[in-house]
């Protein structure tokens, strides 16, 4: 168990690193059961293109510094925590619009129709709150989804992490972290991972000689 | 004749499998928690460590337990998900008869009725036909304490020698290979070796599926820089980012090993100073490999050569490694052979009984290393002793307080105790956690011995396939309603808490047992009024064994969070690194290597069927799913099974992904959707077999069994793919949002 609260100096860090994922589905399961969430799961998993490939990609939602999904509410009903936590839209204030449905650049948002309101991530307040794992962190068996002090991270495991995004002019700040092979190598495409020479062809039926 | 008192569907509509969709009370409900309850998953042999929460004696929800050491709190979604299956309306509450006029089939009777009725039929079947007419099939979903019980409960209360267990059709092919290589049949490492491991090569385990948490262990590995060796016929979500990635075509697994062995001889990548002082054997090894080319084996196994001599190099050049293998090589007729082959290939290169190096199964069923070590296989005793062998025999009789002749012989392999009642031979069988009609193989077969049972009894907790077939039903106990232990699959002795009591009529499973074993005046062998007293007569059965439990107690394994054997001793602090300084379980203390020559599967593709048919399993589900098809979020994520086929098979039957396809061996023919992905071989198709009737892989699969290991080539048939017509969608549709009517 950690302690110490989300973001705060040297507390935990929240970090996705997509190439480790491996589509169980335990954080989506594992949502659900969170204490506040009651039978609703606010994460996403999307399968990238299964005809191709096994990747899939866990989506947490990226608590942005400034984020889009708040300045695009009419009813001003999206708030932050004084820790930088982005919550699901106020009921009361919801007017269900879905304004920040289609503004978030990460695609985290989602409107109920049966509480008509948005929900969404909220990196398991009550948990983080006492110093206890989000929910999809705890059990991912992977560790794609991972959460401990930066220098935790540093000490223990490969890559780097990111948290500047560039969405046309857009520049985003998240408090989540995803990881990256080389957060100087310029342009990155956050889903490529590790970089093998065989996925390509993987049975060597176009380039490797295979009698 | 056992058949089912009504139809399948009648039976499904009154038994189940419906879905659990919701903790008690609903998702709103607010429950108090009473108590939060340590204990275990109870799907996989990884046997991660849990917290359950309970309200009002029912599991109402979970809570990670972050200071077991080995999954830190990790579950994968049938461990987050499995609470629902307390408090579930299929639950089996009270004993049953057939009766094919009673409503659902069967008709409530008092435990004394059912009891008496299954002695009786126990009685006048082995009057009429022998002891051995009567025969038991158990499950490695039991404790350490049910299966030495089973043991015991077979060979002295209902005295047969017919008893076997499901692990059968899980763990026996790399039990028989590890006791023939290394004398011991146990994985020869805690996990803890795989992060210190430099290369680490997954041969025939799809770990992101069917053990998740091990995921974590084999990045622990990379993040230091470890290669990532995986050899599969598919590229399984694991493979994804692998350094290497050895795509074998089923059923040639040991002419890939062999083929590495050669290499590492011919470049003289070995450790000899090992091979010298800690094994026999490397001459008939080597002579058996001489012919085994990268271009031979090529062109058995589709691997093409440089990748073959990359894996050599990784693993002839790295100081450390570890080989974790799992049913990908072992359900085939030259199973043994198969995990002989890749011990050879660690033996070569030193790379047992050190840190961060061993060749390992893991271990499928949650209690598959426990089970059988100590009570419910056909020729073992416990400890991991020999039932053939004399003095073995002499020691348990001894603890067992009866004549060695009184313990009957070696009895008949579960596949073949199937056969032995298809045949007539076996007329009753008791029968407890074990579903064959779904998880054996050549399902038709399997039904129709059901069918022809004289006496079928059943302890189960829900009414599974096989069940169906039942004349008795008694309902027992769920794992989270028993105390005891099990032993995981890195030989790490866990303890089970009790966080409920079993609901209704429901018994735990051991009162049954020795409640028939009183009925049949057996009562001296089982003067238990608890669990602990089993273990505690387990660990001195084991004294002297492989597997010695002498030194565990239950409260070592609760304050240690569990205990690596062999603990040989009181206060021995267990051993969780087998064979070091190069000692093996021999009387020389020197690992055999074997020849292994390749030889052919027992089937082979042709013109008329000339796919490959590969079985397996999906994350969601587990086993013949009797537990996990009653749980709606489980069954939500992979419905119903899909034929997995690359876009050049597609192509050649003529279908799209969604299309139907039957695939027919010849035993059976299933009809199901085309899943066509680039992640399989082009040869190949897979389908995963967790399901019964008309939606069983099984139907397909052969019954020719490994000579040695005696298990079902479930990773090999022969299959034709055709067009069936129809369409199904196999994208995911899922609706994720909670909808009001479901709080």
């Amino acid at each position: 168990m950690r302690s110490g609260r989300f973001g705060i100096d040297d507390s935990p860090v929240f970090v996705i690193d997509q190439s480790r994922c491996i589509g169980c589905e335990a954080c989506v399961q594992a949502c659900a059961e969170c204490g506040t969430h009651r039978g609703q799961s606010l994460i996403h998993l999307e399968r990238v293109d299964r005809a191709a490939t096994t990747q899939t990609a866990p989506m947490v939602c990226m608590h942005c510094e400034d984020p889009t999904c708040a300045q695009v509410c009419p009813a001003d009903a999206i708030k932050q925590t004084e820790e930088g936590i982005v919550q699901s839209a106020l009921k009361p204030r919801c007017i269900g619009c879905s304004n920040c449905v289609l503004a978030c650049p990460f695609g985290v948002p989602k409107y109920v129709a049966d509480f008509d309101q948005m929900m969404k991530c909220d990196m398991c307040t009550d948990r983080t709150s006492e110093g206890l794992t989000p929910m999809c962190a705890s059990v991912c068996p992977s560790e794609a989804l991972w959460y401990g002090t930066i220098e935790e991270f540093r000490d223990t495991r490969s890559g780097s992490l990111f948290r500047d995004f560039l969405f046309g002019r857009q520049q985003v700040r998240t408090k989540v972290y995803t990881v990256i092979d080389d957060a100087l190598a310029g342009r990155i495409d956050v889903l490529a991972g590790v970089t093998t020479t065989w996925l390509d062809d993987p049975f060597g039926l176009e380039t490797e000689a295979t009698p | 004749m056992a058949r089912p008192p009504i139809t399948d569907d009648e039976l499904i509509a009154r038994y189940g499998p419906h879905l659990n969709e919701a903790p008690p009370g609903g998702w709103n409900a607010g429950l108090t928690i009473d108590k939060v309850v340590n204990t275990h998953c109870c799907f996989c042999g990884q046997q991660c460590g849990i917290k359950l929460k309970v309200h009002d004696n029912a599991v109402v929800g979970f809570e990670p337990w972050y200071e077991f050491p080995f999954n830190e709190g990790k579950l994968c979604p049938k461990g987050v998900k499995r609470y629902l299956q307390g408090g579930h309306p299929d639950r089996l509450l009270h004993p049953m008869e057939r009766d094919a006029t009673a409503p659902g089939g069967f008709r409530e009777v008092t435990w004394d009725q059912a009891l008496d009725r299954v002695v009786a039929e126990i009685r006048r079947i082995q009057a009429e036909h022998g002891d051995d007419a009567f025969a038991m099939l158990s499950g490695v979903s039991l404790t350490n304490e049910k299966s030495y019980l089973v043991g015991k409960f077979a060979r002295l209360a209902l005295h047969t020698a017919n008893l076997d267990y499901n692990g059968r059709y899980c763990m026996v092919s790399a039990g028989t290979a590890n006791k023939k290589a290394l004398g011991v049949d146990r994985a020869p490492n805690p996990w803890s070796d795989i992060p210190i491991a430099d290369v680490v090569w997954v041969a025939g385990s799809n770990v992101a599926e069917t053990f998740p948490i091990t995921t974590s262990y084999i990045w622990r590995a990379r993040d230091r820089g470890a290669k990532l060796i995986v050899q599969d016929p598919r590229v399984v979500p694991l493979a994804r980012t692998a350094d290497l990635f050895l795509p074998v075509r089923p059923g040639t697994d040991s002419a890939l090993f062999g083929a590495v062995l050669h290499v590492l001889i011919e470049r003289d990548w070995l450790d000899h100073e090992f091979i010298d002082a800690h094994t026999v054997n490397f001459d008939d090894a080597a002579a058996a490999v001489a012919e085994m080319t990268p271009a031979w084996a090529a062109g058995i196994t589709g691997v093409p050569v440089a990748r073959i001599e990359e894996a050599a190099e990784l693993w002839g050049t790295s100081a450390t490694g570890m080989m974790l293998h799992a049913r990908g090589i072992e359900q085939h007729t030259k199973g043994v052979d198969n995990v002989l082959a890749a011990i050879n290939l660690g033996l070569a290169t030193g790379k047992f009984g050190k840190p961060g190096c061993g060749v390992s199964t893991i271990t499928g069923q949650g209690n598959g290393q426990g089970g059988r070590e100590h009570g419910h296989k056909c020729d073992q005793l416990p400890g991991n002793r020999d039932i053939t062998n004399p003095e073995h025999r002499a020691a348990v009789a001894k603890v067992w307080n009866c004549d060695e002749a009184d313990i009957p012989g070696k009895g008949l392999p579960a596949q073949e105790l199937i056969e032995a009642i298809h045949d007539g031979t076996i007329k009753g069988l008791l029968s407890i956690c074990f579903n064959p009609l779904v998880s054996a193989p050549d399902s038709n077969f399997t039904r129709e011995a059901l069918d022809k049972l004289e006496f079928y009894a059943v302890i189960d907790f829900f009414l599974s396939e096989s069940a169906h077939h039942a004349d008795v039903v008694l309902p027992g106990s769920l794992h989270e309603e028993d105390e005891g232990t099990s032993t995981s699959g890195e030989g790490r002795i866990i303890k089970i808490n009790a966080a409920v009591t079993p609901p209704g009529e429901a018994r735990l499973d051991w009162e049954i047992l020795l409640d028939i074993a009183q009925r049949l005046g057996k009562s001296e062998y089982f003067p238990y009024t608890n669990t602990e007293q089993i273990f505690d007569e387990l660990c001195r059965a084991s004294t002297g064994g492989t597997a010695d439990y002498t030194g565990a107690t239950w409260q070592r394994i609760k304050d240690e969070m569990g205990l690596f054997w062999p603990i040989p001793e009181t206060g021995h602090p267990g051993t969780p690194r087998l064979h070091e300084g190069g000692q093996f379980h021999f009387p020389d203390g020197r690992a055999r290597f074997h020849a292994v020559p390749y030889k052919l599967s027992a089937e082979v593709v042709d013109d008329e069927y000339p796919v490959l048919l590969t079985t397996g399993r999906v994350v969601s589900q587990y086993l013949s799913g009797t537990q996990t098809r009653r749980i709606a979020a489980l069954v939500a994520q992979y419905p119903e099974p899909l034929c997995e086929m690359h876009p050049r098979l597609a192509d050649s039957v003529g279908v799209a992904d969604g299309d139907l396809v039957s695939v027919t061996s010849r035993r059976g023919t299933i009809t199901l959707p085309a899943h066509v992905v680039n992640t399989i071989r082009p040869d190949t198709v897979f389908i995963p077999y967790h399901w019964p009737g008309d939606k069983a892989a099984n139907q397909l699969t052969n019954r020719a069994v490994d000579p040695l290991s005696k298990m079902p080539e479930f990773k090999v048939a022969a299959v034709r793919v055709e067009r069936a017509g129809g369409h199904a969608n196999t994208t995911d549709t899922r609706d994720m949002a909670l909808h009001e009517d479901q709080r």
